[in-house]
């Protein structure tokens, strides 16, 4: 259960195909940016973690601000330091493909912008979300009023139930109603 | 939460896999030996299944209760920890899923275990007992079947749930054994083969339409190219290459339908170049007809080539094949436009689906946060870039909330923009007289003879257009800075001038064309008199009246020719789109190019820094493009009646633009600041190509239903009105039933009663649409009162509960008397 050395199995690629929303090309293509992350010797493991540093060397995850929090929902460690094996990096590729749904883009869209792994978004992770959006730089980032102002209106906006969080049920039907997450939710290899 | 179930889901299957790892072995065995022996196999197998599955069963019926207790217990220890409702709905969901797994599975250990029964009570002949679907009842195998295609349709759905791949796999592979378990037993009895090979056509096809989907992908051109293009410069950007991408696959079919049904047979089965007066240049223009300049205005050979309407006969049927010529032009020309339409149409509701609603403003400041980043950005210059735009826009948005609560000085407001509406109209008004006016000073041109005249003069009106539709935006941006509207609005109401602009000047252009058809026909009559004079004076005293004329062979190329205004309509369609592609090219070339040239080299001995400050680098603009691009095909639509060369010289020019812009792009431009779309869905400018399509339509259908045919060319010469093609075609070559069902149904009492309906239907759809609208708003608000009443009650719950506190179970009361 796992890749062999630099061929993939036909079975297992056929079952690839089925589980996730990349095509075969696109599997193929993964799998060789993959291994060019493993050093020699590791290839020939069936199974490799790569770390978390290693997979950000990635030029379409480098500059995403949210690269650290995508490598952490995805990785299916148990010490949960963000390592991800090639069926985590096509679970990545799969939610963030053109066909996906629209119920697995939010899905996973609101565990990235958990910060906190609660299960909701509250003051914080926005706090933190708006941070990461508006730069590292310090010229760029809002001053405390304005972002109190900012969630205050997101959450006037999103939170139906007045609870001061918003859950997954409220992020999806913002999010439904966009007619941009689709096509800006998307990594291409 | 979604981890505590899925770990305590996870531990479960470790149980399963445990307990299976015994049973692994023999599965192994198992399937070898299906493969070798298949119906031998089938019995020994069962035995071997018999003893698993008993075991199997129990255990699985133990842990299926544990489960069932423990979750229970989970829920209730939920309701009580948590106050907030929508944790709530998220477990009930969660549970809901849960049971309906559970009764899959039950129903499965159900079947299964009335299976082992049977099997048991048909005591010791075990070993050599199959599963026989006559044994089962008809009830059994309906649940059986219901089972099998509850685990197919869990098959489908794996990939659209968020579960981490380890698990997928091990529910595909259980849920895929299952399937083959039974769905072969089921299909044993009657019709066993039939279902068999059902099932495996069902499989291949699936494969089939899978790989197909793989070289789908793989055909489509410049993917490579646009994926660069959006990681440097976001999706925005890139929407247009891809928008420019369908429009060529548009114009492929069209190019196809034109040049495989119009220019082909022709070309091949047609009376050759030379044979016909139509088909050959006149002696007088012979001298100049090779020279390039003539060419580069489409006169000389190339006019009279297939390229354009006068060239082709009004023979009905040509070649060995006998194609009807006339009907094919004709019916080709009815096809684009159909065709078009029905793209344009399919693809509007695509999109209509996808982005539900689309334009809600409801959720501006969420969609601000949640939607605003492009994860298709790859490039760090990109990425600072597209920081540095959302904290503006963040600040604007803040801003203007907080502006909105004030209101001043509305009056001045109003009267800057309407004064700038004013200079909008007369701008519009200029432009449209100057384009008349140049057209009437190219006919006198014309008439004095082109060689007398400088290049200016002879291409004034393509230029004009062109200059005009350069500097009139710019116009419109600086008169709209007095409007002061939000970047925007202001950016659709620019579109919306430009469009203006656009059409009030083509349709400038096709009046003024319509002036010169007009000339031309008056001309027809007099050189019909002049031809009979002609003919007249060739028979001259050579032969009486009564007898027939011996032939007298005359060079086609000498014979008096009448005018030919559909060509002429071709003619200057083509030179109108030359000149318009000329005219893009060179401004991108002047303007990105030089300007960024000039930029980044005159840098080093300037003054100011020429990147930050003025000029800087240029930006793509899209809308100006996308715009560009819709007007082009209306300008296609428009001419391809009259040129069937328009298609293929506009795929030419689609090709060429795509490696020009995505080199220019890439070279000159730099990513935009402010990333402002004129409108949140696709379909703004899919609802603008519908309307140019419409309007370019519109003359042509007037042209053909109107005005009769020149006599001397095309192939509709000799007809009263070009439709009578398909009057012609139907009475002789369709049996007579056929035009007498066809002139009944083109009767105006079936015809009328047939367009009521469907208004009648449009107005039903529209206010089913309205409705459900105005009930989306109402459950909107309903919902938030349910949840606000649902919260205290729980609320109240848990203070009762934990704290015995009486008072705040009266609370729960208080709702019921708000009402």
């Amino acid at each position: 259960m796992g890749t062999t050395a630099s061929q993939l199995d036909k079975d297992l690629l056929s079952e690839y195909q089925e589980l996730t929303f990349l095509t075969k090309q696109e599997i193929l293509l993964a799998h060789k940016r993959f291994s060019e992350l493993l050093s020699k010797d590791e290839r020939n493991f069936e199974n490799t973690r790569v770390s978390m540093e290693r997979i950000l060397t990635l030029p379409e995850l480098k500059s995403n601000p949210f690269r650290e929090r995508i490598c952490h929902v995805f990785s299916t460690s148990d010490q949960k330091n963000g390592s991800l094996t090639f069926e985590d990096f096509l679970d990545l590729l799969s939610a963030f493909s053109d066909s996906a749904t629209l119920e697995i883009k939010s899905h996973y869209a609101f565990r990235i912008f958990d910060f906190d792994d609660d299960g909701t978004l509250d003051c914080g992770d926005l706090e933190k979300l708006v941070n990461c959006l508006t730069g590292e730089t310090d010229d760029t980032r809002l001053t405390t009023d304005e972002m109190r102002q900012l969630i205050n209106n997101i959450l006037e906006e999103s939170d139906i139930d007045k609870d001061g969080t918003v859950n997954l049920s409220e992020f999806q039907h913002v999010i439904s109603r966009s007619p941009d997450f689709v096509s800006s939710f998307k990594i291409v290899l | 939460d979604d981890e505590v179930f899925s770990s305590n889901e996870g531990h479960e299957r470790e149980r399963h896999r445990g307990r299976r790892r015994d049973g692994d072995g023999e599965k192994k065995k198992r399937k070898k030996r299906r493969r070798k022996e298949a119906h031998r196999a089938e019995e020994g197998e069962d035995e071997v299944q018999t003893r698993h599955e008993r075991r199997e069963r129990e255990k699985r019926k133990r842990a299926k209760n544990d489960l069932e207790t423990k979750g229970r217990e989970r829920e209730e220890e939920e309701e009580q920890v948590q106050t907030g409702s929508g944790k709530v709905a998220k477990t009930k969901k969660n549970t809901k899923n849960e049971k309906t797994r559970r009764r899959a599975e039950e129903g499965e250990v159900e079947v299964e275990e009335r299976i082992e029964k049977r099997k048991k009570k048909h005591g010791s002949d075990n070993k050599d007992e199959e599963v026989r679907p006559e044994r089962l009842t008809p009830e059994e195998l309906e649940k059986l079947k219901e089972a099998v295609d509850e685990r197919k349709k869990l098959i489908q759905s794996l990939r659209g749930k968020p579960w981490p791949m380890k698990k997928k796999l091990v529910t595909l592979r259980e849920s895929q054994e299952f399937v083959e378990k039974y769905e072969g037993a089921l299909g044993k009895g009657k019709g066993r083969k039939l279902y068999a090979y059902k099932v495996m056509m069902t499989k291949k096809c699936m494969k089939f339409q899978r790989d197909f989907e793989n070289f789908k992908t793989a055909c489509i051109p410049w993917e490579m190219k646009i994926k660069e293009i959006e990681s440097h410069f976001g999706s925005s950007v890139a929407s247009y290459f891809i928008f420019l991408r369908w429009m060529y696959g548009i114009n492929m079919i069209l190019f196809g339908l034109t040049f495989g049904l119009v220019m082909v047979p022709e070309a091949l089965m047609g009376r050759p170049y030379g044979s016909m007066p139509r088909k050959t240049v006149p002696r007088g223009e012979e001298t100049s007809a090779m020279d390039f300049a003539v060419l580069w205005d489409f006169g000389g050979y190339a006019q009279y080539s297939v390229l354009f309407y006068g060239f082709y006969n009004n023979q009905r049927a040509i070649g060995w094949l006998k194609f009807r010529m006339p009907l094919s032009y004709f019916l080709v020309g009815v096809g684009t436009v159909a065709y078009s339409y029905m793209v344009v149409i399919r693809t509007m509701a695509r999109n209509a689906n996808e982005s539900g609603v689309g334009d809600d403003n409801s959720f501006n400041f969420s969609w601000k946060m949640f939607t605003s980043w492009d994860y298709l950005i790859g490039n760090p210059e990109t990425a600072d870039n597209k920081f540095a735009s959302i904290t503006t826009s963040f600040k604007e948005a803040i801003l203007e909330e907080q502006e909105s609560h004030k209101d001043d000085n509305i009056h001045l407001t109003r009267f800057l923009r309407v004064l700038a509406n004013f200079l909008v109209l007369c701008c519009l008004a200029g432009s449209g007289y100057l384009i008349y006016f140049v057209v009437r000073r190219s006919q006198k041109f014309a008439l004095d003879g082109l060689e007398n005249h400088t290049w200016w003069e002879r291409n004034e009106v393509n230029m004009v257009m062109s200059l005009l539709g350069m500097f009139c935006p710019m116009l419109f941006d600086v008169i709209s800075t007095l409007e002061n509207y939000h970047p925007r609005v202001a950016l659709q109401w620019q579109l919306g001038r430009i469009f203006a602009l656009f059409l009030g000047n083509l349709y400038t252009f096709i009046i003024a064309l319509m002036d010169e058809i007009n000339i031309k026909r008056e001309e027809e009559k007099i050189i019909k008199f002049n031809i009979t004079m002609w003919e007249a004076s060739l028979y001259n005293g050579t032969v009486s009246e009564n007898s027939t004329a011996p032939s007298i062979t005359i060079n086609p190329a000498d014979v008096p020719r009448g005018p030919c205004w559909e060509t002429m309509v071709g003619q200057e369609f083509v030179r109108l789109i030359i000149s318009d592609t000329m005219t893009t090219y060179i401004t991108l070339l002047i303007g990105d190019f030089l300007r960024a040239v000039l930029v980044r080299f005159l840098n080093y001995c300037w003054c100011w820094d020429l990147e930050a400050g003025f000029p800087s680098y240029s930006e793509f603009d899209v809308s100006g493009n996308v715009l560009g691009l819709i007007f082009n095909q209306g300008m296609i639509w428009m001419g391809a009646f009259y040129a069937p060369c328009l298609p293929a010289l506009n795929v030419l020019r689609l090709h060429v633009s795509m490696y020009l812009q995505c080199w220019a792009v890439m070279c000159c431009n730099v990513p935009q600041e402010r990333v402002f779309k004129a409108s949140g869905s696709n379909n703004f400018y899919m609802a603008m190509l519908l309307v140019i399509l419409f309007l370019s339509t519109l003359p042509a259908i007037y042209t053909i239903v109107t005005i009769p045919p020149s006599f001397d060319c095309g192939p509709f010469s000799g007809k009263n009105r070009m439709f009578d093609v398909i009057h012609e075609t139907l009475e002789s070559d369709f049996p007579a039933w056929f035009s007498k069902v066809f002139s009944y149904a083109s009767n105006p009492g079936l015809v009328l009663p047939f367009i009521l309906l469907m208004v009648l239907a449009i107005y039903y759809l529209q206010s089913t649409s309205k409705s459900y609208r105005e009930a989306n708003v109402e459950l909107k608000k309903k919902l938030q009162t349910v949840t606000f009443h649902l919260a205290l009650v729980y609320f109240c719950t848990f203070e009762y509960t934990l704290n015995k506190n009486i008072n705040a179970t009266l609370l729960f009361l208080l709702p019921f008397f708000m009402r």
